[in-house]
């Protein structure tokens, strides 16, 4: 079972560094991040990685969308989703393989923003340790609930752009939720804030972290994760 | 063995497969031959596990591929239809993956792998990346793919679909080698395939199972009929089927009229010969034979009529 799994991920991680996309979208995502880090970080003159903290979730909505959107949908439009459900690897390995694949490379740009962290351990003082881990905790869970929404997303449709437009709205609306709340009648606003990502990473970014938040952190990759693989398993039955 | 039962398989209204049952014996190359359309490719994807029967089941050996779908894709190698590959793999890493699902450790991949090689002719070409291989090539690398984990059970479907002549007479070869030892599925739309490569065929229209038995078999099955187009000036039906009826077995199987010429055509076993009766009988009637000519039937013409007939009657 186990080695079904790393067969499997060995392969995708192959595909992902095999292609260009993965370079650039990494290059754009740690452009963005740096000079958004570094035009304000030595102006404001604060020791911690809020900005890093507020700005890479946003950046996030595009780039994991962009990252995903090939997962399924491009097995299912070259056809190579018949060979690899044929070999003895079930829908679930396959999808939650392909899955913890895209988090790596994910888990890789933020490897690469930890140059941030170093910075600030040379130049600040006073530095909030729990914070800035807990920081990065919330970004890598939040990371990988986008990730099993574009995992979603790319397992309805044969079309990557497609996929990319629909994991794109889900992730945009769930971050959006709690930006919205002013407009809403007050016996909704504490459901939505709820649903929000947005609350809960920002709690975590605190560093606070609260069972509510990873419960619903982890419901939400369990939830798209599980109805990816049910999508799969409905080619049988078309 | 494989034994597909009273499979039926529907995409939402449209009916693929209905209702079928066949059995293929070890070590048995089974031809699969049919139109485009027909329900081949469906037939195979259900006991590949890559769709599921709407109703009915396949069996392999005493497992089901509702519920035993992994133990039986571990038996299977498969090709599919339009061979779908990882084009932006290497070779080498492709068959290496394919090699570990299939659950082949280390020392014996580079066994299998020199093996394989050889046997689909793909040296030079190991390290290269598969969108740089023409089509010929990836058909080898799929048909390297299928058969690297040596399985007892091989799926092949349309494996010569878009190679040049020489390359097919090579594919053709190669998987009439592998059948010695294998049982074989081998789908096509092309006669003449499924003659050079098969011990049985299935012929297979619009979801049905037009004709089932060895090529021999299929022949003398309809080469024991002989054909025979007439046509006559002066002549009616009514009356012509008085001279069958001489003759217990003969057939008026089409007719037609037209400007007062008839068309028909009769068939009969070969033991018979109408041809003296209808002679005088159209003497004693004055009818003029314009033709009158036998038809030797070819397994191509067996295939058409078995294809022809299923799509008129089920136009219907």
């Amino acid at each position: 079972m186990r080695n079904n799994f790393k067969i499997l991920y060995r392969k995708e991680v192959q595909s992902f560094f095999n292609s260009p996309v993965a370079y650039i979208t990494l290059v754009v995502f740690l452009l963005i991040n740096a000079w958004f880090f570094t035009s304000t970080f030595f102006l404001t003159n604060e020791s911690d990685l809020r900005t890093l903290f507020t700005v890479a979730p946003i950046v996030f909505i595009f780039f994991i969308p962009a990252i995903t959107m090939g997962l399924i949908a491009k097995e299912k439009n070259t056809g190579t989703l018949e060979f690899i459900t044929t070999l003895p690897f079930s829908d679930g390995e396959i999808v939650i393989a392909k899955f913890l694949a895209a988090l790596t490379l994910v888990a890789t740009a933020l490897l690469f923003t930890t140059v941030h962290f170093f910075t600030l351990l040379i130049v600040g003082n006073n530095i909030d340790m729990g914070a800035l881990i807990s920081g990065y905790l919330g970004l890598l869970l939040v990371g990988a609930a986008y990730t099993a929404i574009g995992t979603f997303a790319s397992s309805v449709t044969d079309n990557q752009i497609t996929a990319f437009i629909i994991s794109f709205s889900i992730i945009f609306v769930l971050f959006i939720l709690d930006k919205i709340l002013v407009f809403v009648p007050g016996f909704l606003s504490s459901f939505l804030q709820y649903l929000s990502i947005d609350y809960h990473l920002s709690n975590i970014s605190r560093g606070v972290i609260d069972s509510r938040n990873l419960v619903y952190l982890g419901s939400i990759i369990l939830f798209f994760l599980l109805m990816s693989i049910r999508i799969l398993e409905m080619r049988k039955w078309r | 063995m494989i034994e597909v039962r009273k499979l039926v398989k529907n995409y939402g209204d449209v009916k693929a497969v209905r209702d079928i049952s066949f059995k293929v014996q070890n070590g048995e190359i089974l031809g699969f031959l049919g139109p485009n359309g027909a329900g081949k490719t469906t037939t195979l994807k259900v006991i590949t596990g890559y769709l599921s029967p709407t109703s009915g089941n396949v069996f392999v050996d005493d497992m089901n591929v509702i519920e035993d779908s992994m133990e039986i894709r571990k038996m299977i190698g498969y090709l599919p239809e339009m061979n779908p590959l990882y084009h932006d793999m290497e070779v080498y890493d492709f068959l290496e993956f394919v090699a570990h699902a299939r659950e082949i450790d280390k020392s014996r991949f580079k066994s299998r792998l020199g093996e394989v090689i050889e046997l689909c002719g793909l040296k030079g070409v190991v390290h290269k990346n598969i969108n740089e291989l023409s089509k010929g090539y990836c058909q080898r690398v799929g048909l390297a793919q299928a058969i690297i984990h040596d399985p007892k059970i091989l799926i092949l479907d349309e494996p010569t679909s878009g190679l040049d002549p020489n390359q097919i007479v090579e594919i053709r070869g190669l998987i009439k080698n592998l059948g010695k030892a294998k049982t074989v599925i081998i789908s096509s739309h092309i006669l003449q395939e499924i003659q050079a490569t098969a011990d049985r065929m299935i012929i297979i229209n619009r979801g049905e199972i037009a004709a089932n038995g060895t090529i021999d078999e299929l022949m003398s099955d309809f080469k024991g009929k002989t054909r025979l187009k007439l046509e006559l000036k002066n002549a009616d039906t009514e009356s012509l089927k008085k001279v069958q009826s001489f003759n217990d077995g003969v057939l008026l199987s089409e007719y037609s009229e037209k400007d007062g010429v008839m068309t028909a055509v009769l068939e009969y076993p070969n033991s018979l010969d109408p041809r003296q009766d209808i002679f005088t009988h159209a003497v004693k009637n004055k009818w003029v034979i314009l033709e009158m000519s036998r038809h030797k039937t070819s397994l191509e013409d067996i295939f058409r009529n078995l294809t022809i007939e299923g799509e008129t009657t089920n136009a219907k």
